[in-house]
């Protein structure tokens, strides 16, 4: 056969390359215009990034088929290379989020290791951490396993070739624009929402072009019904596009300036930040990992969901529920009493469906119970449904005003954080890449299961040390805050207050110390399992995958 | 009355109904007896391997 189909750039491909090239122009011509060193700095990064874009499309223009099938042999031919680097980036974020979440709670106890430098100062590093476990570990796992769980569950293969490539690399690099510049002091000061405008237009097209591929793959799906999972990783996409474009409305001073100005104002403003902030923590924090919970958990324990019914009130009553709960916020403060009363009556309302997501969640062990005792990645999994449970009961409590007016501006709000970060959103992610591994790389099993219980226990006991100890701080704080003496003056002054937190800021920071341990013992136990694992023998079709 | 006032009372009296509208049809969509064989189903689709 000579007749050999002509292997041509695709519209995706010359586009793309296109595309590169004029952001390219456009950022020099910024770097060359800037009139702040750091904004100079991100322009030269997105020009090589863009440079380095428009090789990598060619390489791979080169080394393609000339087209790549959607199946093999009547299975799926699942594109799992992108999941493979989102799992590889969570890891190292994670490592490297956790610790300078340790360096900021050490800095609280030590201020000594604020160096005395701008650049590692706690202001500048706090927003660092915050983004890097949220957005960059956080947000790493949401894209691979949501990548992972939709061409499983739609036995179709991802949509497109190079768009998946361009969210998982562009969402990378949006973070690396982010965190330097927080480093650089170039800041929006809102919180969780730090970056400046051109970071956020840059993750507004990335994020658009991931909605895209995620619904094009469901497009293309061969599975009739759209499976719980994919519902709640839509609900985190399509929302967090939306809070995204509400609270970051803002208008630059100049093209060539990093400094923009939000178009709200006053109490508006700071209920689109609580809005948007909330909603962080419930479609981002919450709606992309319960998507893990429903499909991972039922995977590893083999056993079905629950109660399927069950999942779609659960769905429908968290996402409508969950929007309304920002103002608690903002209790005690210029936003009318009724949007303060709302809020609380929507957070404590939320109680319901959170509990029901995870009673479903937990119930999917009914007869396999046992595998707690001889999986330890299952485990996780589940006392990460046991840590959901118990801070979306704390926080529908915090939420009440009379509860409110002691918690808020204190530690507890830290701890109740905390418990929500590691003890659900880790733990639920470090499970799923303990799954996730061994599945890409085609490995029996992980390297060691022994050291995936030294990670449980040492970060279960970090957790614990690190949420006692921000309970007994913040409830201290709290009182001292509103101690009065008998003549009707304030008992302690402010630095009183913070004088107490020394013990309890280093108890914390021990806590710290253990969790990054235990992602130490992650990190070195997933690269064990990828370097020296045993090949599993089940799937001879591997072998025919086309080389990407 | 003011617009202000108006688009409040309205907020929580309509919002009220409407969520609850929205809660009773999404109930009624995930227990009605005939959707059941297909939701029991579609909890197994994790479980299928290909």
């Amino acid at each position: 056969m000579t007749a050999q189909a002509q292997k041509t750039f695709s519209l995706a491909e010359a586009g793309s390359m296109l595309a590169f090239a004029a952001t390219a122009l456009l950022s020099l011509v910024i770097a060359a215009g800037s009139v702040d060193q750091g904004y100079t700095f991100h322009a030269l990064v997105f020009a090589a990034a863009s440079v380095a874009a428009i090789f990598l499309i060619g390489n791979r223009y080169m080394a393609r088929p000339v087209s790549i099938p959607l199946e093999i042999d009547g299975k799926p031919n699942y594109n799992m290379e992108p999941v493979k680097f989102a799992v590889w980036a969570s890891v190292f974020w994670g490592v490297a989020g956790f610790t300078i979440g340790l360096l900021i709670a050490s800095q609280l106890a030590w201020p000594a290791l604020n160096f005395d430098l701008p650049w590692t100062n706690f202001g500048r590093m706090r927003p660092l951490h915050t983004s890097a476990v949220i957005f960059a570990f956080g947000g790493n796992v949401l894209i691979g396993t949501s990548f992972y769980v939709v061409q499983k569950t739609c036995r179709a293969r991802l949509a497109g070739e190079i768009a998946p490539w361009f969210v998982i690399l562009g969402y990378n690099l949006f973070i690396v624009v982010a965190g330097t510049g927080y480093l650089l002091g170039i800041t929006q000061g809102k919180e969780y929402a730090e970056p400046e405008w051109y970071a956020d237009l840059f993750l507004t097209v990335v994020w658009v072009v991931y909605l895209l591929v995620f619904l094009a793959t469901i497009w293309r799906r061969k599975e009739p019904h759209i499976f719980v999972a994919n519902w709640f990783y839509l609900a985190f996409i399509v929302t967090i596009a939306v809070l995204h474009l509400g609270n970051n409305a803002a208008v630059p001073v100049s093209i060539y300036s990093p400094k923009s100005y939000i178009v709200w104002s006053g109490v508006q403003d700071a209920m689109f930040q609580w809005w948007y902030g909330h909603n962080a923590v419930g479609f981002f924090l919450t709606a992309g990992f319960l998507a893990i919970m429903y499909y991972f958990i039922p995977k590893r324990a083999e056993r079905p969901i629950y109660s399927y019914r069950l999942s779609i009130v659960h769905f429908w009553a968290l996402i409508f529920l969950y929007i309304w709960a920002g103002p608690h916020h903002l209790h005690y403060t210029a936003l009318p009493d009724w949007a303060q009363t709302l809020g609380m009556t929507f957070s404590v309302i939320l109680w319901m469906p959170s509990w029901g997501g995870m009673i479903n969640g937990l119930m999917t062990l009914s007869g396999a119970w046992d595998k707690l005792r001889t999986d330890p990645v299952l485990r996780l999994m589940v006392v990460s449904l046991a840590f959901y449970g118990m801070s979306t009961f704390e926080g529908p409590l915090m939420s009440i005003k009379a509860v409110n007016s002691l918690s808020h501006y204190t530690d507890w709000t830290i701890g109740h954080v905390h418990s929500g970060a590691l003890g659900w959103v880790a733990y639920v992610s470090f499970g799923a890449l303990y799954c996730l591994v061994p599945w890409l790389y085609n490995r029996k099993q992980l390297y060691s299961n022994r050291l995936v219980e030294w990670h449980f226990w040492v970060s279960t006991l970090g957790i614990v040390l690190y949420i006692s100890s921000m309970w007994v701080a913040g409830i201290m704080q709290g009182l001292m805050w509103r101690a009065y003496t008998a003549l009707g003056f304030l008992e302690y002054s402010f630095i009183e207050s913070v004088a107490a937190m020394h013990p309890y800021y280093a108890i914390r920071a021990l806590g710290g110390a253990f969790f990054v341990a235990g992602s130490l013992i992650m990190a070195f136990n997933l690269i064990m399992t990828v370097r020296s694992g045993e090949e599993a023998e089940q799937e001879p079709a591997a072998a025919l995958v086309p080389a990407e | 009355m003011s617009a202000y006032s108006w688009l409040a009372g309205f907020a929580q009296t309509a919002g009220l109904l409407y969520f609850v509208g929205m809660f009773l049809a999404i109930a009624a969509y995930a227990f009605w007896p005939r959707n059941r064989a297909r939701f029991d189903e579609a909890s197994t689709i994790p479980l299928r391997e290909d």
